[in-house]
């Protein structure tokens, strides 16, 4: 509304936020919470099995030290610049809402940037001094006492990533007390919280394992014990995983009940739900088959066969991830904001006056019979572009088709009674925000795409139209409107 | 308000402002701003300098090995240094998100495919620097491409803050955002370059003192690292360097001030910018000396001339601040004026909806008229009298269900999937008994 929109318009926009959130949390799950407290377990090993003259197992040591290597790398490139392109995303995307959060939140989020800065270092720390400590007892005990600290320091920024995560899935809680402490007390928190722990460690369990069949070779001395740690770390947490997982995958739905005021009613969640009821059993149990073969057979064991249920892990989460993803729509900011940018206590007006006249960017603030595709482009791009594209991804022409017949021609009018009552049998869906005038200019734009097959450029490529009717010379008589009436 | 028109075009966009209020008061997050923006890009200084004069001295170190030496010592410093750079680099980012949010994100939407590419561009420039680093001894027979791996990711150094400047300077005027039409169109407003230069060699300059101290430390063995250069010599050359650099920011200065757009110089400004430059002067009188007096005094000043460059920076900095909240003053002006006309009739327009939200009221006496407005929001998206929309005509509905109220009502609340070649009807839970009366009442009246 206020912002050039920026739009992808063959990936769709909210792609681009969900690949780079999850390669995030990805790494910082499977290489930073539960990895590290792995690293810091094997690596207090070798000084255990070390002989009574040496300070630790110098063939061991290394094995671990390259495993730590690896995430070092990975945390400090692709973990911190996806950390940080999750802000980059959301602000093209999504400015008024991360505006809006970010106003809130300045506080909580300043406070988790320190805890950031601290494990960024502490990573630093921990991994570029490690050679060093390898001089004497003590300085060694102090290094594996430095990772149990870093451990605990990643889990405590895990949990307030996710108390943030959780508040804004919260709805009323926005309008009342604008406080953190909302994102805790979310029926969801402790559930998502008691699942990420084990997972996360299941994860790093496997990805350690895998790094572990590439760097120790075949006839290593210390690759039959290392597998097998693996498997005894993985044995270990994957039924805690399983537990929680069911936990979680239970509370869900009253998550949804609390946030949507409808019900569970909406065709994409419950699709991905009932693949949850495949993906858990199938992940956790190839993970446990693996644990059990590798502390059978540890000789056995390949690359691939770690590969794979590796790959099933991180999926288990990706899923996790997308479910939760359902819960905040249509809001972006619950009971605020919806998804499409404009605020639920704006929509009154919006109705009554039309959008246009009020949006800053568009080809004219009104609709009148010659500008109707340009408007109603303008329309498109200010109610529905969030989520749809015109013929990509979820493209807005698709979704009519399926309604009405795939590759039939759409009836404008069809179309139009359609939109407006979208929101209910749809709650995933924003009500349409315009006037009837607009209404019917989206719904002529919608046929004219299907048509003309046109794609939509954003304001990234195609710049921005500056509303001629609502800028500038007319700011003094929006101000005189406001006072006259 | 009049001088303030004429000062800004007629296209020039005025957006709302978010409508809430800043987190703390405006002058402290100013300062947040500024600190830690400084601490963020002397980070970003040094991993950009340090890659320049790691190139610099392995190509030289071709000929010379005792240069490779310092590159690779140099190279230690890169890693650890960009790493400190991102992670400082969120809280400037949170402060600007805060300070300016309208004209932060607008530039970052109109350059948004660049803005958006830094994110892979310095992932890959830091994966590059790493394998330069661990692969320094493995890549000892093939310097070239060792050599090569380097060069990319400087390139890549050297790419990302013009992406970073183009953004910072298109969010200032507001009154250009309708022409520009992506990120090169925005690269070409007057004043890039000359900032982007002025960068480059400030750059230069830190990077010069912070490794005229990092060799220099008690605790770095130098000798045992270095056997054929001693420490001087390389002091001598870092100081050279930020001497340099520094003389030719008095050119490259004065330049950046002449391209900036005048809309926001002001006294303020000139008096900021003139006093950081003015103390300047000492910091490379003293930098003089080190370099042409007698060797083991080459150090003496060096904690005056930090002093005196710190102030230098900390200035400009500020200068920058002084110039975006001089240009941006009218505008947001305007700005708020407009967030505060339209919250106004938003909250009028909350007082008074628009009539056809009041018409089911209305219309209280024609029979069923409760249910069909229940119809109304719920059904007829997808179902009319006659004929298929989405779902089959309500007349079907009528024949089917005329005499089983009960399956109707269980229909609606939980549907199932009969007919083959239409889609999944979504259910109705959340209707009241009272709805679901009065809708079945109508359905079932329709003839
Ligand atoms: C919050 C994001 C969001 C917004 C905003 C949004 N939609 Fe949707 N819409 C969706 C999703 C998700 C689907 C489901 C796609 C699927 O099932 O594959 C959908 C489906 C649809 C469908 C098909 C519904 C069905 O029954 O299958 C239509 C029609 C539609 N949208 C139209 C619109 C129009 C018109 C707008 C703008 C006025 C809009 N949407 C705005 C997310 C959104
Ligand atoms: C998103 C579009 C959509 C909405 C909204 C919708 N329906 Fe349907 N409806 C359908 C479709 C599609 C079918 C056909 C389903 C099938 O046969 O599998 C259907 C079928 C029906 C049937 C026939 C059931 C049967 O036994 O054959 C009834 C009755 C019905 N709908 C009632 C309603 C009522 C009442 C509402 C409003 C509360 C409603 N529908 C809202 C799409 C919709």
């Amino acid at each position: 509304m206020d912002f050039p929109m920026f739009h992808l318009d063959w990936l769709n926009d909210r792609f681009l936020i969900a690949v780079i959130a999850i390669v995030h949390v990805f790494i910082n799950h499977g290489l930073a919470v539960g990895f590290i407290p792995y690293i810091a377990w094997l690596e207090q090993k070798g000084v255990r099995m070390a002989g009574a003259a040496d300070i630790t197992d110098p063939e061991w040591d290394h094995l671990i030290y390259r495993k730590m290597k690896v995430a070092f790398i990975i945390t400090t490139t692709l973990g911190a610049m996806t950390g940080v392109g999750i802000w980059f995303s959301a602000g093209l995307i999504s400015p008024s809402s991360i505006g809006s959060l970010i106003r809130v939140f300045y506080f909580a989020w300043f406070v988790e940037w320190l805890t950031f800065v601290t494990e960024v270092v502490l990573i630093m720390i921990y991994f570029l001094t490690w050679k060093q400590s390898n001089h004497s007892l003590k300085a060694k005990i102090r290094h594996i006492r430095f990772g149990w600290f870093l451990s605990i320091f990643s889990w405590i920024t895990m949990c307030i990533i996710v108390s943030i995560l959780g508040f804004m899935m919260d709805p009323g809680n926005w309008n009342n007390d604008h406080s953190l402490i909302s994102g805790f007390t979310n029926p969801i928190y402790l559930p998502q919280l008691f699942f990420r722990t084990p997972t996360a460690m299941v994860l790093g369990g496997v990805f350690g394992m895998l790094l572990t069949t590439l760097f120790a070779s075949r006839n290593s001395k210390w690759r039959e014990t290392a597998l097998k740690d693996g498997a005894r770390w993985m044995l270990c947490w994957a039924p805690v995983s399983l537990a929680a997982a069911i936990i979680y995958y239970k509370a869900m739905p009253e998550a949804m009940r609390e946030n949507l005021s409808t019900a569970v009613g909406t065709m994409e969640f419950a699709q991905y739900y009932d693949l949850l009821r495949y993906i858990i059993p199938g992940a956790v149990s190839l993970v446990v088959v693996l644990g059990v073969w590798t502390w059978l057979r540890p000789r056995s064991v390949r690359m691939w066969m770690v590969l794979v249920p590796c790959i099933a892990a991180f999926g288990f989460l990706g899923i996790f991830e997308r479910v939760r993803e359902f819960i905040r729509k249509p809001y972006v900011i619950g009971g605020y904001m919806y998804s499409n940018l404009l605020r639920k206590e704006d929509y009154p007006l919006y109705k009554r006056n039309g959008l246009l006249t009020y949006a800053t960017y568009a080809t004219a603030g009104k609709v009148t019979p010659e500008n109707k595709l340009s408007t109603g482009q303008d329309v498109f791009m200010l109610s529905c572009s969030r989520c749809h594209t015109t013929n990509g991804i979820n493209s807005i022409v698709y979704v009519f088709e399926r309604l009405y017949g795939v590759g039939k021609p759409l009836d404008e009018n069809s179309v139009a009674a359609y939109i407006p009552n979208m929101h209910q049998g749809r709650t995933y869906m924003p009500p349409f925000p315009g006037n009837t005038e607009e209404l019917h200019a989206l719904a002529a734009y919608i046929k004219h795409l299907q048509v003309t097959g046109e794609s939509l450029e954003g304001a990234q490529s195609a710049g921005v139209m500056v509303n001629p009717d609502n800028n500038m010379h007319n700011t003094q008589p929006l101000a005189d409107t406001a006072q006259s009436k | 308000m009049n001088h303030m028109l004429t000062l800004l075009q007629s296209v020039t966009p005025v957006p709302r402002d978010i409508p809430l209020p800043l987190p703390l008061p405006e002058w402290l997050l100013v300062v947040l701003l500024v600190i830690s923006f400084l601490a963020h890009i002397l980070f970003v200084n040094l991993m950009l300098g340090g890659s320049l004069l790691t190139l610099w001295a392995q190509v030289k170190g071709l000929k010379d090995k005792a240069y490779d030496t310092l590159a690779y010592e140099i190279a230690k410093t890169i890693t650890v240094n960009k790493s400190l750079a991102v992670v400082l680099g969120v809280a400037p980012l949170l402060s600007i998100n805060v300070l300016y949010t309208v004209y932060f994100y607008s530039a970052n939407a109109l350059t948004g495919l660049m803005w958006i590419s830094i994110i892979p561009l310095v992932t890959a420039a830091f994966l590059l620097t790493y394998l330069h680093k661990y692969a320094w001894h493995k890549l000892e027979e093939h310097k070239g491409l060792h050599i090569a791996i380097l060069g990319l990711a400087v390139l890549i150094f050297l790419f990302i803050p013009l992406i970073f400047l183009t953004n910072i300077n298109l969010m200032l005027f507001p009154e250009k955002w309708g022409t520009v039409k992506g990120f090169v169109s925005a690269l070409a407003l007057p004043n890039v370059f000359p900032r982007y230069l002025h960068f480059l060699c400030a750059s230069l300059a830190i990077t010069g003192l912070f490794l005229f101290w990092y060799f220099g430390r008690r605790r770095y063995a130098f000798e045992t690292r270095f056997e054929t250069i001693s420490l001087y010599h390389i002091r001598k050359r870092m100081y050279s360097l930020t001497l340099g650099a520094s003389l030719f920011q008095f050119v490259l200065g004065p330049l950046v001030l002449i391209t900036l757009p005048s809309k926001g110089i002001q006294w303020n400004l000139i008096v900021v910018i003139l006093s950081g430059a003015a103390a300047a002067l000492p910091a490379m009188y003293w930098m003089w000396q080190g370099i042409s007096g007698k060797p083991e005094d080459i150090g003496k000043n060096f904690g005056k001339v930090i002093t005196a460059m710190s102030l230098t920076v900390l200035l400009m900095a500020s200068g920058r601040h002084v110039y975006r909240s001089n240009a941006l003053a009218p505008h947001k002006k305007l700005m708020a004026e407009k967030t505060k006309a339209f919250e106004k009739l938003s909250a009028e327009a909350r007082a008074q909806p628009a009539p056809e939200e009041n018409a089911t009221a209305a219309a209280k006496d024609i029979p069923h008229a409760a249910g069909k407005a229940v119809f109304q929001t719920n059904c007829a998206s997808c179902h009319k009298k006659d004929g298929r929309l989405v779902g089959p005509p309500v007349t079907e509905m009528v024949s089917i269900y005329h005499n089983d109220l009960p399956g109707l009502e269980a229909w609606i609340r939980k549907p199932g999937k009969k007919r083959e070649d239409y889609p999944q009807m979504p259910g109705f839970p959340q209707l009241s008994g009272q709805e679901m009366t009065a809708l079945t009442g109508y359905i079932l009246s329709v003839k």
